[in-house]
């Protein structure tokens, strides 16, 4: 008998580091997502049992793969309905044969197969929070019920969720295939998407369970890491891990100890974390030295300018603003105009932020985004306007339904006398 | 003679009903023989459900993929192309290919293939011989 301790570190490295691959595997052998991951799931239960008596594997890889593939079978003879089943039966009591494991394939197979699983996870034809569960679960191996309790819904409701989109997968067709070279670099931005949806989900919310919107990060973080690995040529795929790692590594410094968010200004620096903006920056260089400068690129860049400077005024706030200006070419936003109002207005003084500001008070887009009216008040506070600053700190603190931006709204107000 | 589309409209039901549904199929192979024996039956498939829908469009170029069907408002049905493709993705990508796709909706819907049918008819408990599958195309 092994410790019970030692066998649920095993399967917990396993289930970490291998579920992943096994899965990825598994689906292309089987040609059936849903029945994979059942299989891969039975297996993992069934090593608990295994492992307890037998002791670890020495490849524990290789030990769930295979026992995933005999389940795997066992399915397959018991559920009729399937379609194909004789062929599939046919290739993995082939593959079951074999004397050896092909040490779970070589390795351009393995990143084949998990870049396959991550593009059939984020395909367009699925609602967005069935990609981000999917994704989580297939590749993240996090739990349905984790899951749902990171994005505050019901565990039935999040697993009818993953059910439906498996059974998507299964009846539509959608392909277990990394997309032709026409269609890569849409479906890339999409994958790209997805995952940065995940990091923001565990960052910018401020309820939940606190633990398990960390996770969210760290596992978006892990994600990002895992596409440099897979798609290394791609820009985008570093810009958006340099970007999360930048963000990262404020995230003790991003929230005090009453819960209330600090913006970065009053940022306490000592909590930021040296080494993630190190790792930060130095992901950033490997996505500008591929000189394809795109959305999270540009917003990695500026975030890099943010923290490196010691503080708000020796900020290179003329950089910040033109990098802006290049994100609101690939991308035409009023919040990214608004923020290269901002940029400017610290460069080149208060009259020429505000001379970008005043034609985005009219967009219909915007006019009710309560930072356009702090951000106004505070330009025609420096601007030395004090009553029409009074009066934009008035219009923002409408807007806002948050008690601790209200309160400070209306002591930069009240500071105006 | 004239040819009509037949086109049938249901609601999602619970598995205890749809299973009561699925062993009806014996109905449907009646039907469908005595339909071609007459002359009268110029094709018929059973699509999947609703869940596998997904809805392209086309706007400025760029195609759009929903996940869902089409929300049915004041548009109507006009028309509709069977096609026999590898995947999902041909199938999108057929999709955004017709005129219509850049002022209306494309909703792809994937056909049951008969066996399937047959199958899942079986899986529910429906009792049909083998041959069946010829009469659920």
């Amino acid at each position: 008998m092994e410790p019970a301790d030692a066998v649920s570190d095993a399967i917990g490295r396993a289930f970490r580091d291998e579920r992943a691959i096994v899965l990825a595997t598994l689906i292309r052998q089987a040609g059936d997502f849903g029945l994979a991951e059942d299989a891969v799931q039975d297996a993992f239960e069934a090593a608990v049992t295994a492992w307890r008596r037998d002791g670890v594997p020495a490849n524990p890889g290789a030990w769930i793969t295979t026992a995933a593939r005999r389940r795997a079978i066992d399915r397959l003879r018991r559920d009729r309905s399937v379609a194909d089943r004789a062929e599939r039966l046919a290739e993995l009591t082939r593959l079951d044969a074999q004397q050896e494991e092909p040490s779970i394939d070589d390795e351009s197979t393995i990143v084949d197969d998990r870049l396959r699983l991550i593009f059939t996870c984020c395909h367009p034809a699925l609602e967005m929070p069935a990609r981000v569960a999917l994704t989580l679960r297939a590749l993240g191996g996090l739990t349905t019920g984790e899951i749902a309790r990171a994005f505050l819904v019901a565990e039935p409701t999040m697993g009818k969720r993953i059910v439906r989109a498996k059974r998507k997968i299964a009846d539509a067709h959608i392909p277990y295939r990394v997309p032709a070279d026409e269609e890569l670099p849409a479906r890339t931005r999409g994958v790209l998407r997805v995952v940065y949806l995940i990091f923001n989900e565990g960052y910018a919310a401020a309820e939940g369970d606190r633990l398990v919107r960390e996770e969210l990060c760290d596992e978006a973080i892990r994600l990002g890491e895992l596409l440099t690995r897979l798609m290394p040529d791609d820009a985008e795929v570093w810009g958006l891990l340099a970007l999360m790692l930048l963000h990262d590594a404020r995230r003790a410094a991003r929230v005090d100890a009453d819960g209330r968010y600090v913006a970065l200004d009053a940022q306490d620096r000592s909590l930021w974390d040296q080494d993630r903006i190190r790792l930060g920056l130095a992901t950033l260089e490997r996505s500008v030295r591929l000189r394809r400068p795109g959305e999270y690129q540009l917003q990695a860049a500026i975030t890099a300018l943010q923290i490196q400077a010691p503080d708000s005024e020796a900020t290179d706030w003329a950089q910040i603003a033109e990098l802006y200006g290049a994100l609101g070419a690939l991308n035409q936003s009023p919040v990214i105009e608004l923020n290269r109002a901002v940029a400017v207005g610290h460069a080149f003084g208060p009259p020429a932020g505000l001379k970008l500001l005043e034609p985005l008070l009219g967009d219909q887009a915007i006019e009710r985004y309560q930072p356009l009216h702090a951000a106004h008040a505070d330009l025609l506070r420096r601007a030395g306007d004090s009553e029409g600053a009074k009066r934009a700190y008035g219009r923002a603190i409408a807007l806002t339904a948050n008690a601790v931006e209200r309160e400070e709204l209306e002591r930069r107000r009240e500071a105006l006398r | 003679m004239s040819q009509y589309m037949l086109l049938v409209y249901e609601e999602e039901v619970d598995p205890a009903v749809q299973a009561e549904h699925e062993r009806k199929l014996p109905m449907f192979v009646e039907l469908h023989r005595s339909l071609r024996e007459a002359g009268l039956l110029v094709g018929v498939q059973r699509l999947h459900p609703v869940q596998s829908a997904t809805s392209v469009r086309v706007r400025d170029g760029e195609t759009e993929i929903t996940d869902g069907p089409f929300a049915v408002t004041k548009e109507f049905l006009a028309g509709y192309y069977l096609i026999e493709c590898a995947d999902l993705d041909e199938a999108i990508k057929q999709a955004a290919r017709l005129p219509m796709a850049s002022w209306a909706t494309v909703e792809v819907r994937p056909v049951m293939p008969p066996g399937e049918w047959l199958r899942v008819a079986r899986a529910a408990g429906a009792e049909v011989p083998d041959e069946a599958v010829n009469d659920l195309a």
